[in-house]
């Protein structure tokens, strides 16, 4: 079995790879040189989720990656001073925290076999909910409540950011984020890494999974910042009557879908029998422009500035 | 269960009901409203008025409600659950929300593009959130579902707590996230440490299957850890005190009189609900201990504090450590919510959140009245917003454990408890955390009623925006009228868990 | 071993490192870092359960995988609303910076 050997390897050598980056990560002295390191680390997590067979996660975690690094670049100029903990502190911390990581892989090493798992429960109802991708389904069917509520999570720290601006002009744009800087110029190198992963996608699981929303919208929030720090596209003003439509519009729909089971099939977020795929492909279109937008503006910040200035 | 079906669409909607509320205050434009507090206040109507119907479904029936939302069973799908302990949480966090919402309208009545705006909108929204993620804190019976909720409760409360814009607020509101994202973190690998073990979430189907392993206990202490940093267990309380102290006084009422309580809720469930055979006793002295610690340091702190809303946060502190002292109170072997014990636990849970929402409340329009809140400066308070200073009072008798009052009830029956169980220090510092209390309190009434030596300046306040905070303190004084055994009702669809 | 025991042990390494950082560093932005870690940590232990929970002809358990990509955009949002919470905090203490030198130091040293 040499391909074993070699996927054994290839294991190997992404887990050491994934585990020197992450300490680098949280050792290095300069906060950008850990800001770095970070970003290198959400590159190949998102390699471990294809080799964990969860190529889905792994679309995901390559897209927020590509959003949280120009935040993370844009953070890193306002670090901060403070000291880290006095070297006998640090030395109980790490301790206390070799063991609970020791613990941990007892447990994982002894984990229970066979596995137990929820996959054939999961895939008995996807004939029915005409749906290929089982990830999808829990997301939209079985656990459709988490999904929704999830979305408010969103919202509300979008509504916290919102609420961090001056009194006087919270309802007015954020800052541009535009003007040629770090970030647009990393986003560029981190750009061709996230279209690989898409790719491998669509190479390993072909046309059957369809990918889904929060992959999709992260991908278009990213084009949009790219868009606005290009300069091509001015960040809109907060207390825009449409923008807020577009941000509401995701959750609200999913909640009327959700509300509108009560009456048919009878219950909350049930789709009747032969709509749920067409339903859940209404909800999941809502969701992505607003989740893609809620992203987008948590990004963006708190509103700035007149739109006149 | 035919009871049960038909009021289950309640459960939900006690969730969705303020998101509905929350996405309406982002489009006021589209429904012709012009201000926050409109579209909130009527939230707040249907809200209490579902709250009160499962309340009386409740009693009525006398069983737990149950929804299987989207008819998907677990351990596949979400269900929701209402039993006696989580129908009395509801009405709890109606109450006060209610309360809060009556107080905090004349502050934050400003439609969304006027002066004070921004701030007026913001606590609305992050007002209802909080309201949906507490609903689904006492209703969810899956751990993911759960965490969903301490997530929502999280992203609502801590931009709460910087809505003046200060540093030194801004300053605490990213001490809480960090803690709390702490808290969040080590709670969901619990989680996966159950998941892997037992391929489901669902905490009955847990409680089933759950075996007393070094996995399962593991997975119990990492998420209770993460747990009371949220609630603010000693010595993880650091970040609540200026947290609490500096969000406007209605925010600080709901921070300190629900907010904390939702993890400890989670912590009762995986304590009670989840863990496979009676907990350890160690494992019930170290929080126990923790609770004592709390109890007296933080009463000690709370009576050196010079501002009254930072007093009043330290006295949260010292509040929440009776709740950990029922873990030891209650012999294993028999159901705990029949015992002395927890009904003491809950009815201290209950009775602080209606106390401590009114202190804060009634301390708010103190330092309105007064220009600041410095303790030693409130001669004259007692004058000027007389029923302000008159409901903090009766609500510092919860927190002594006078009588009447709810907590006075709360402390006797985890006297008594302590007693019984021969856990004699519990009882000590039970008697020592009183005495202090009403050290405390009693500082701040003396100063507030005196006279002032000279003439001082002072801002009038409307009389009827003192009435809920007086309100609940009354609520907090009749609850010392509920019998002294355990309640019926903690006890109702607890006994039916598998 | 097999490849899922692999990561798993990587994951609890992950986890005492983020832990670690979580708690050493004073820093705000470190400890964002570092919470993300320990975040990574723990979503590929759910990766892990979901891959050895395998069947029906899946690649792995879609429960689990469907809790990560809801955790990974809740955890998105939590390190958006630290880092805007810091970026506030930074402005306003520069401006109160700028405003005490003034007032000290007349000449602007």
């Amino acid at each position: 079995m040499r391909a074993g050997m070699m996927n054994a390897s290839l294991d190997a050598v992404l887990v050491v790879t994934l585990l020197a980056v992450a300490l680098f990560s949280v050792l290095a002295r300069q906060a950008r040189a850990a800001v770095i390191g970070f970003i290198a680390f959400g590159l190949l997590l998102a390699l471990a989720w294809v080799r964990l067979g969860a190529v889905d996660v792994a679309l995901t975690e390559a897209a927020i990656g590509a959003l949280t690094a120009p935040l993370l670049l844009g953070a890193s100029a306002f670090a901060g001073t403070e000291k880290p903990a006095s070297p006998p502190l640090r030395l109980a911390l790490a301790a206390l925290c070799a063991l609970i990581a020791g613990t941990l892989a007892v447990i994982v090493l002894a984990a229970p076999e066979p596995a137990p798992s929820l996959a054939m429960q999961a895939v008995a109802p996807l004939g029915a909910l005409d749906l290929g991708n089982a990830v999808t389904a829990v997301l939209l069917a079985y656990r459709a409540l988490d999904t929704l509520l999830e979305t408010v999570v969103v919202l509300l720290a979008l509504i916290g950011i919102w609420s961090l601006a001056h009194d006087e002009n919270w309802r007015d744009a954020p800052a541009s984020p535009a003007a040629p800087s770090p970030p647009l110029d990393l986003l560029a190198r981190v750009l061709p890494p996230v279209g690989l992963v898409v790719a491998m996608h669509l190479l390993w699981v072909g046309a059957d999974a369809p990918g889904g929303k929060f992959q999709a919208a992260t991908l278009i929030a990213a084009m949009g910042l790219l868009l606005m720090m290009a300069g091509l596209t001015p960040p809109p003003a907060l207390g825009d009557a449409r923008l807020r439509a577009l941000v509401v519009a995701g959750p609200a729909v999913f909640l009327a879908i959700g509300l509108a089971g009560f009456l048919f099939p009878g219950s909350f977020l049930a789709y009747p029998d032969g709509w749920a795929k067409p339903l859940i492909i209404v909800i999941e279109m809502a969701l992505t422009v607003s989740i893609a937008l809620m992203l987008l503006l948590m990004l963006l910040g708190p509103g700035a500035r007149k739109p006149s200035a | 269960m035919g009871m049960a079906t038909t009021t289950g669409p309640l459960l939900v909607l006690a969730v969705v009901v303020p998101v509905i509320g929350m996405l309406a205050l982002l489009v006021m434009p589209f429904l012709g409203i012009r201000r926050p507090a409109t579209v909130a206040l009527a939230v707040v109507a249907v809200g209490v008025a579902i709250a009160s119907a499962i309340g009386i479904d409740l009693v009525r029936s006398k069983e737990a409600i149950v929804y299987v939302v989207g008819g998907w069973a677990p351990p596949l799908g979400l269900q929701l659950r209402a039993d006696g302990l989580s129908g009395v949480m509801m009405a709890m966090a109606a109450l006060v929300i209610a309360a809060v919402a009556l107080y905090a309208r004349p502050q934050f009545d400003m439609a969304e593009d006027a002066p004070g705006g921004r701030r007026a909108f913001a606590f609305w929204s992050l007002l209802m959130g909080l309201w949906s993620a507490l609903n689904l804190v006492f209703l969810g019976e899956d751990l993911f579902n759960l965490f969903v909720a301490l997530e929502l409760l999280t992203f609502a409360a801590v931009p709460l707590v910087c809505l003046d814009g200060k540093a030194e607020t801004i300053e605490a509101a990213l001490r809480y996230l960090v803690f709390a994202l702490i808290g969040s973190a080590l709670y969901l690998l619990g989680t996966a440490i159950l998941y892997g073990q037992y391929g489901t979430l669902d905490i009955g189907t847990l409680h089933g299957r759950a075996s007393a392993n070094l996995a399962t206990h593991a997975a119990i202490a990492l998420m209770i850890g993460g747990l009371m940093a949220k609630a603010a267990l000693f010595p993880l309380h650091l970040w609540l005190p200026p947290a609490h102290a500096g969000a406007p006084a209605p925010a600080s009422a709901v921070l300190s009189a629900l907010v904390v309580k939702a993890p400890f809720f989670i912590i009762l469930r995986l304590w009670f609900d989840v863990l496979p055979e009676p907990p350890s006793e160690a494992a019930a002295r170290v929080l126990a201990l923790l609770g004592a610690a709390a109890i007296l340091v933080c009463s000690v702190v709370a009576l050196r504090q010079r501002r009254l809303k930072l007093m009043i946060a330290y006295s949260t502190v010292a509040q929440i450590g009776y709740l950990f002292l029922m873990f030891i109170l209650i012999e294993p072997g028999v159901a705990p919510w029949t015992t002395i014990g927890w009904t003491g636990g809950m009815l201290q849970l209950i009775s602080h959140a209606l106390a401590k929402a009114a202190m804060f409340l009634a301390a708010g329009l103190i330092a309105e009245a007064l220009g600041h809140d410095r303790i030693a400066d409130l001669a004259g308070a007692g004058r000027t917003v007389p029923v302000s200073v008159f409901a903090f009072g009766l609500a510092g008798l919860s927190l002594m454990g006078l009588p009447p009052s709810g907590g006075f009830i709360a402390k006797l029956l985890l006297l008594n408890a302590a007693i019984l169980s021969g856990a004699w220090w519990v009882a000590i510092v039970i008697s020592v955390g009183g005495l202090l209390a009403a050290a405390y309190v009693a500082r701040v009434l003396k100063r507030a009623m005196a006279a002032p030596a000279t003439a001082i300046e002072t801002r009038a306040v409307a009389r009827e925006r003192e009435w809920p905070a007086l309100g609940l303190a009354l609520c907090a004084v009749a609850l010392g009228f509920v019998p002294l055994q355990p309640l019926d009702m903690l006890a109702i669809g607890r006994g039916a868990l598998p | 071993m097999t490849g899922a025991s692999l990561f798993g042990l990587a994951a609890c390494v992950l986890i005492g490192l983020g832990l670690y950082g979580v708690l050493a560093h004073a820093a705000p932005l470190r400890r964002v870092l570092s919470f993300n870690l320990l975040g990574a940590g723990v979503f590929l232990l759910f990766g892990v359960a979901a891959r050895r929970g395998a069947a029906a002809g899946l690649p792995g358990d879609p429960v689990p995988q469907a809790l990560v990509i809801t955790g990974i955009v809740v955890a998105f949002a939590a390190t958006a609303l630290a880092l805007m919470l810091l970026r506030r905090l930074t402005a306003l203490r520069a401006a109160e910076r700028a405003a005490d030198g003034l007032r000290d130091d007349p000449k602007g040293r």
